[in-house]
This record gives C-alpha cells, sequence and structure tokens, in this order.
C-alpha cells in the first residue's frame, strides 16, 4: 500500500514503466483481497440460501423426473410421467392419453380462493390499517400488537377455533336459532365460503401490516391539501391516499395470495373433503396417493404459476410507471 | 358587503366575532382564537402577523375550513361558510411544508385542482401551461416533486393553488423554509402574483420584515386577538399597544403623564418635564400615567441643555447604514428600550459616507424630541 502511494507520488521518467507495473499487481492482489472478503462476507447467505432454498427445491425437480415407487418414495429411472399426468389421463389398456381436467379444475379452484381471499383480506385490512396509522402515535402499537395477537396460538388451533364458530352447533348457528332468525342450522362449514372466511381470518395481518407501514408514512397534510383542492373524501382517498399505499398494498396481496395458494390447512378443516385445493392435492399425492413424483411436479407446477403471475405484474407495474 | 368601512372595496372576508376553543370543556382546553373580528377587502394582500401560537394558523384553517369555529361566523364575498367542507368553498391554500403530493409531476400537481372540478382536459392543460409560465417553471413540467428545490416546491405549490383560481388564496407561512436570499426574491414574487391574478391574498407570517413589505394591510395578533389592523405605515409609525410596538421594529418606551387631550393628539409631560405633542391611538385613553412610544430613527441628539431627554452614552453600535447609540436616560428609571440593545434607550443616526462617529462613550448627550413622534400606547 506504502508503495502504491510512493509509485504515485514520484514520477521519475526513468523509473516508470517498472512502478507501473508494481503499481498494477498491487492493484490486481488488492482486488483478489476484495473478492475473497466479499466471499466470505456473502458466505452465511449463500449457505442458507442453499441448504433452505435449492437444496430441496432440487430433491423435489429430481423426483418429479422419476417413477413412484409402490410403497412412496421414488424408483430412480427416468419419466416424464408426471407432468403429462398433470393434463391427460393414461388409458389403462390401450396407452392411449385422453384431455383430464380434474387437476386444472383444482388448480382453478385454488386460484379463485386464493384471489377471493386476497381481495377479502384488502377489504377488512384496508380499514384496519388506516384506522391504525390514524391513531395517535402512542395507541398504534397496542392496535397493532392486538391484530398479531391471534399469531401467538398455532394455525391448526385458530383453523379449529373457526371450526367452532362455523359448523351446525356452532356460535352463529345456535346464536340465530336462540334469536329465531332461523329454524334449522344454515350449512356454514365444509363450503367453499367456509375456506374463504378461513383464509381471510388467517392472513389478515400480512395485509393489515404492510398497508399500516405504507400509510404510516402518509402525510395527512397531503390528505387536507387535496380536499382543500376540491377533492371529495371519496376522491381523496382514490387520488392521494390509495397511490401513497400502493406498495403496501401490493406488498399485502402478495402476502396473502401466495400463501392462500398454497394453503393446506384451512381446506382440509373448514373445506372438509369436498372443498380440495392444490394444498391438499399435494399432500395427497404424498401420503395416501403414493405418487411422490406427481406430488412434485404439481409442487413445481403451482411454483411456476405464481412466478409467472409475479413476472407479469412487474412487467405490467413497471411499464405504468414509465408511462405515468 | 359591509362596504361603509372605506366606501371603496367589498369584502373578500368577513370574520364576525370568531372564537376558536380547542378541547372545549375539557381541563386542558385551549382558547385559540378568542372573540376575533375582522374585514379582508377584496384584491388585497392581507397579512396575519404574530408569534407563534398566537392563533394566525388557526383563523387561516378556519376560513379554509379544516377546523369549525366554536362561536361566530366567517362570511366569504357576503355568503356565509358555516358547515362547507374545505372541498366546497371557493378558496386553496398554499401549506407551510409545501404537501405537494409526491406520486405526482409538477404538471399534475397543478392540474389536481382543476381536474377535481371537473373541468375539461384541453381547459386544465391550457391552465396549467399559463400557471407553469406564471410561476416561471415551464421546463421543469415532468418532473416529479421529490426531484425539486425549496423553491421551486414552493413556486409549484403556489401554482397548484392558483390554478382553480380561488376567490381567496390562504399561505401559511410558505417563505419559512427557505433560505434568506430565497425569502426576498419569492416575497418580490408573491407581491407580483397578487398583482397579476388579482386575487385576495391572506398571508400568515411571524416575520414582521416579511410583513411591513409585502402586505397592503397588516393584522397583528396576539394570544388569540387581533391587537391592531392597519397598512404597515400605520402599523409601524403608529402602533396602538405595547405588543404591537414591542413587536415590530425597534422602539424605545417611556412613563410618561398625559396632560391634555385634543381630538387624535394629546400633551405628553416627559420625565424632564418637558411637554410634547404625541399622537393617540384609536380607543379610548384617559389622562394620567401613560407609555408613550417613539422610533430610534425619529430622535436626534443634541445638547444636553434643554432636551426632553438627558443621557449618558452606553455603548455605540455601528451596522453600516446607520449607528445606534445606547443611553443610559437620567431620571426615568423604567426605560424599556429594545431588547437588542439591552433595554437602554436607543438612537439611530443614518451614516455619511466618510463620517466618523459624532459622539464618544460616556459622554452626556440631550434626546431631541420633535413634536408628534412620540406614540401615545393603549397598554
Amino acid at each position: 500500500m506504502a508503495a502504491d502511494t510512493q509509485a504515485l507520488a514520484s514520477p521519475s521518467p526513468a523509473g516508470a514503466p517498472r512502478e507501473t507495473e508494481r503499481l498494477r499487481r498491487a492493484k490486481a492482489a488488492l482486488a483478489r483481497e476484495k473478492r475473497r472478503n466479499r466471499l466470505l462476507l456473502l458466505a452465511p447467505a449463500l449457505v442458507t440460501i442453499g441448504c433452505v432454498g435449492l437444496l430441496p427445491l432440487t430433491v423435489i425437480l429430481v423426483y418429479s423426473f422419476l417413477e413412484p415407487g409402490t410403497y412412496g418414495g421414488v424408483n430412480w429411472v427416468f419419466s416424464g410421467e408426471a407432468y403429462v399426468q398433470f393434463l391427460f389421463e393414461r388409458d389403462l389398456f390401450e396407452e392411449t392419453l385422453s384431455f383430464n381436467p380434474a387437476y386444472l379444475e383444482i388448480f382453478g379452484r385454488s386460484l379463485l380462493l386464493a384471489l377471493g381471499a386476497t381481495f377479502g383480506a384488502l377489504l377488512v385490512g384496508f380499514p384496519t390499517a388506516y384506522f391504525i396509522a390514524t391513531r395517535p402515535p402512542g395507541t398504534r402499537n397496542l392496535w397493532l400488537f392486538l391484530i398479531t395477537l391471534p399469531f401467538w396460538t398455532n394455525l391448526l388451533i385458530r383453523t379449529y377455533a373457526m371450526m367452532l364458530i362455523l359448523r351446525d352447533e356452532g356460535v352463529i348457528n345456535i346464536a340465530l336459532m336462540e334469536v329465531g332468525v332461523i329454524s334449522e342450522p344454515m350449512i356454514l362449514i365444509y363450503t367453499d365460503g367456509a375456506v374463504l372466511l378461513g383464509l381471510v381470518y388467517s392472513y389478515l395481518p400480512f395485509m393489515v401490516l404492510p398497508i399500516y407501514a405504507a400509510l404510516e408514512k402518509l402525510d395527512f397534510r397531503l390528505v387536507e391539501a387535496a380536499y382543500d383542492l376540491y377533492a371529495t373524501r371519496f376522491r381523496v382517498l382514490r387520488h392521494v391516499i390509495l397511490p401513497v399505499a400502493k406498495p403496501g398494498i401490493v406488498a399485502g396481496c402478495i402476502l396473502v395470495f401466495i400463501p392462500g395458494l398454497g394453503a393446506y390447512i384451512t381446506p382440509q378443516l373448514l373445506g372438509g373433503g369436498k372443498s380440495l385445493m392444490i394444498g391438499n392435492m399435494i399432500w395427497q399425492q404424498f401420503g395416501a396417493s403414493r405418487n411422490w413424483p406427481f406430488g412434485s411436479a404439481s409442487a413445481l407446477i403451482l411454483m411456476a404459476i405464481v412466478m409467472i403471475a409475479l413476472l407479469i405484474y412487474v412487467r405490467y407495474a413497471g411499464r405504468k410507471r414509465a408511462h405515468g | 358587503m359591509t362596504g361603509q368601512e372605506t366606501g371603496e372595496a367589498t369584502a373578500a372576508v368577513e370574520i364576525r366575532r370568531v372564537s376558536k376553543i380547542f378541547g372545549a370543556g375539557s381541563e386542558r382546553q385551549v382558547v385559540a382564537l378568542d372573540d376575533v373580528g375582522v374585514t379582508i377587502r377584496d384584491n388585497e394582500f392581507f397579512t396575519l402577523l404574530g408569534p407563534s401560537g398566537c392563533g394566525k394558523t388557526t383563523l387561516l384553517r378556519l376560513i379554509a375550513g379544516f377546523e369549525q369555529p366554536t362561536a361566530g361566523e366567517i362570511l366569504l364575498f357576503g355568503s356565509h361558510l358555516e358547515g362547507l367542507p374545505p372541498h366546497r368553498r371557493p378558496v386553496n391554500t398554499v401549506f407551510q411544508q409545501y404537501a405537494l403530493f409526491p406520486h405526482m409531476t409538477v404538471a399534475e400537481n397543478i392540474g389536481f385542482g382543476l381536474l377535481m372540478q371537473g373541468r375539461p382536459k384541453p381547459e386544465i392543460e391550457e391552465t396549467v401551461t399559463r400557471m407553469l409560465a406564471l410561476v416561471r417553471m415551464e421546463a421543469l413540467a415532468g418532473r416529479r416533486t421529490d426531484q425539486l428545490s425549496g423553491g421551486q416546491q414552493q413556486r409549484v405549490a403556489l401554482a397548484r393553488a392558483l390554478a382553480p383560481h380561488p376567490k381567496v388564496l390562504l399561505l401559511d407561512e410558505p417563505l419559512s423554509a427557505l433560505d434568506l436570499k430565497l425569502r426576498k426574491e419569492m416575497q418580490i414574487e408573491l407581491k407580483r402574483l397578487q398583482h397579476e391574478t388579482g386575487i385576495t391574498f391572506i398571508f400568515v407570517t411571524h416575520d414582521q420584515e416579511e410583513a411591513l413589505t409585502m402586505s397592503d394591510r397588516i393584522a397583528v395578533m396576539s394570544d388569540g386577538a387581533i391587537l391592531q389592523v392597519g397598512t404597515p405605515r400605520q402599523i409601524y409609525d403608529h402602533p396602538a399597544r405595547r405588543f404591537v410596538a414591542d413587536f415590530i421594529g425597534e422602539i424605545n418606551i417611556l412613563p410618561a403623564e398625559l396632560t391634555e387631550i385634543h381630538g387624535e393628539t394629546a400633551r405628553v409631560r416627559l420625565a424632564s418635564g418637558q411637554e410634547r405633542t404625541a399622537r393617540l391611538p384609536e380607543g379610548s385613553v384617559e389622562a394620567g400615567r401613560v407609555n408613550v412610544a417613539i422610533r430610534p430613527e425619529h430622535v436626534r441628539l443634541g445638547s444636553p441643555d434643554g432636551a426632553a431627554l438627558t443621557g449618558r452614552v452606553r455603548n455605540i453600535v455601528y451596522f453600516g447604514t446607520g449607528t445606534h447609540y445606547h443611553l443610559e436616560l437620567e431620571g426615568v428609571a423604567d426605560a424599556g428600550g429594545p431588547a437588542a440593545a439591552g433595554g437602554a434607550f436607543t438612537v439611530e443616526l443614518q451614516n455619511r459616507l466618510g463620517g466618523a462617529d459624532e459622539h464618544a462613550v460616556g459622554e452626556r448627550l440631550g434626546v431631541l424630541v420633535e413634536d408628534g413622534t412620540l406614540q401615545v400606547l393603549c397598554d
């Protein structure tokens, strides 16, 4: 290091080529050291990503291209059958393929339920977040605490609680029958509606927290300014509050939609056997159906769908910004 | 329309006995405005001047509609504003920190009010272009507001508030975030905009110099009340109350004895026993002990023989255009000079090129007070 500065400081013409060579080598050594340090610093993150992310994914990817073992597990024989099975049914005797939309339907229903849950969570979550963000700073933390309180118990327990509310002898039906609004219990549980409600309930904090984070930063003088400039309350919401809260809304939607799409416990308990979602289907393949490759393939297809949806969103959002 | 006050201008805004109490009834209730009344004329640059917490911003927010008065009424060109929300009042505000919409461009910010009013698109575009030219921001129409300097944001905020052509423009200390040079520039700019648009401006500031420079009329406020309303000259030359005199410029306050009253003037006897004619403020003043005020630049120094006041020079402060002589007055126990002079009686003499200090520290001098330069104060 000291040599470098010396070389730079002495512009003697005779020594110049030699000094330049030394300078070049010193710089190269410095760059090597920098690279090594960077790699060392990155190592924990890389190890984590590798062990927790890439390794299991690779296992799933490999399994999806193998044949199913008779008692679960896999036979180490290459096969693309799992992906074919997703869309087509193979005739038992003739080896011909016929189109089978059963799995697509499950995917479709999951997609709709996840979208519905996202929308529902947004509908409930945005006003909640707005309410919290407009409280005096001292009491906001209490409200946030209350929002996150259900997370202290297991999702399974919370879903059982949901069952207690929705079932035929549940809180809602009993109460309504007592009051005399209905004479027979309504069918609430084991429906798509129950699953939707369960999903909204389970993932609501994921919607509230990012929107709150965005709204908390909102300068309420902007609201006053818009109100002053002839905007009605609704237009203040549309033209000022929503655009400012948009990053939070997008984050919240992604955080609800993705786990909602792959939800397992909620549809299992609240949907009964009738309302199957992707999560349950994949579980079945690894469990009762003993078709690990097909389960793996389904999981990967689910992941692909989510990624494609996100990519489309990112491109769309990026283009819109460039226009605006 | 109560034009009888001047007979020439109509009232843009009439504040009638308005009070505003925050947290009324509770232990911590705050009286922000106490029975305030003032009439602001059409096409006037009107300034609410006072220290922070005097209620000037509250009054502005009442006119804008962000707050509702606890008592009293506000009229805009003769029509009541009571119960109208801000978006239905033809009044726009320039906020202290500008409050520009961060997700919109400069042009979108300026066009926002027009868009909300549902004006046709070509009209909005035309007005925005005109506004951009008015505040000299044409080149930055497509910029996002967070890419602008403080002065530029200020201009956009002005253009945004002016674009819908409000009947009255409210300005809440809009220059306080700017540095001195920019502030001076914007003062002239604001005055120009008010002239060109013909819109009534109500300007809130705590800076007395700003108020004197820009206003057609000033209302000096303190503790939720308006103490005096008048042109800058009236306020500066003839402050009616001690607070006004102290707040605006530098002034000397002396105890005196009021002996006779003749209409708008009176005879006052100073500590030396000499009598002078002084101006009376509006409102009732009774004969007896009063305070009189006199500006440092309205007195001269001379021989102590026969002078209205005498004293010794304590300090000499040179400041370029003039020199301040701080005097220890004889026979006056509680003379209230400007705070900057440590309460000493101050005389300001104009400096001439090549001149030298005319007096020395410790010298005994007379203060020459002419008739009519003294102002009697209410309290």
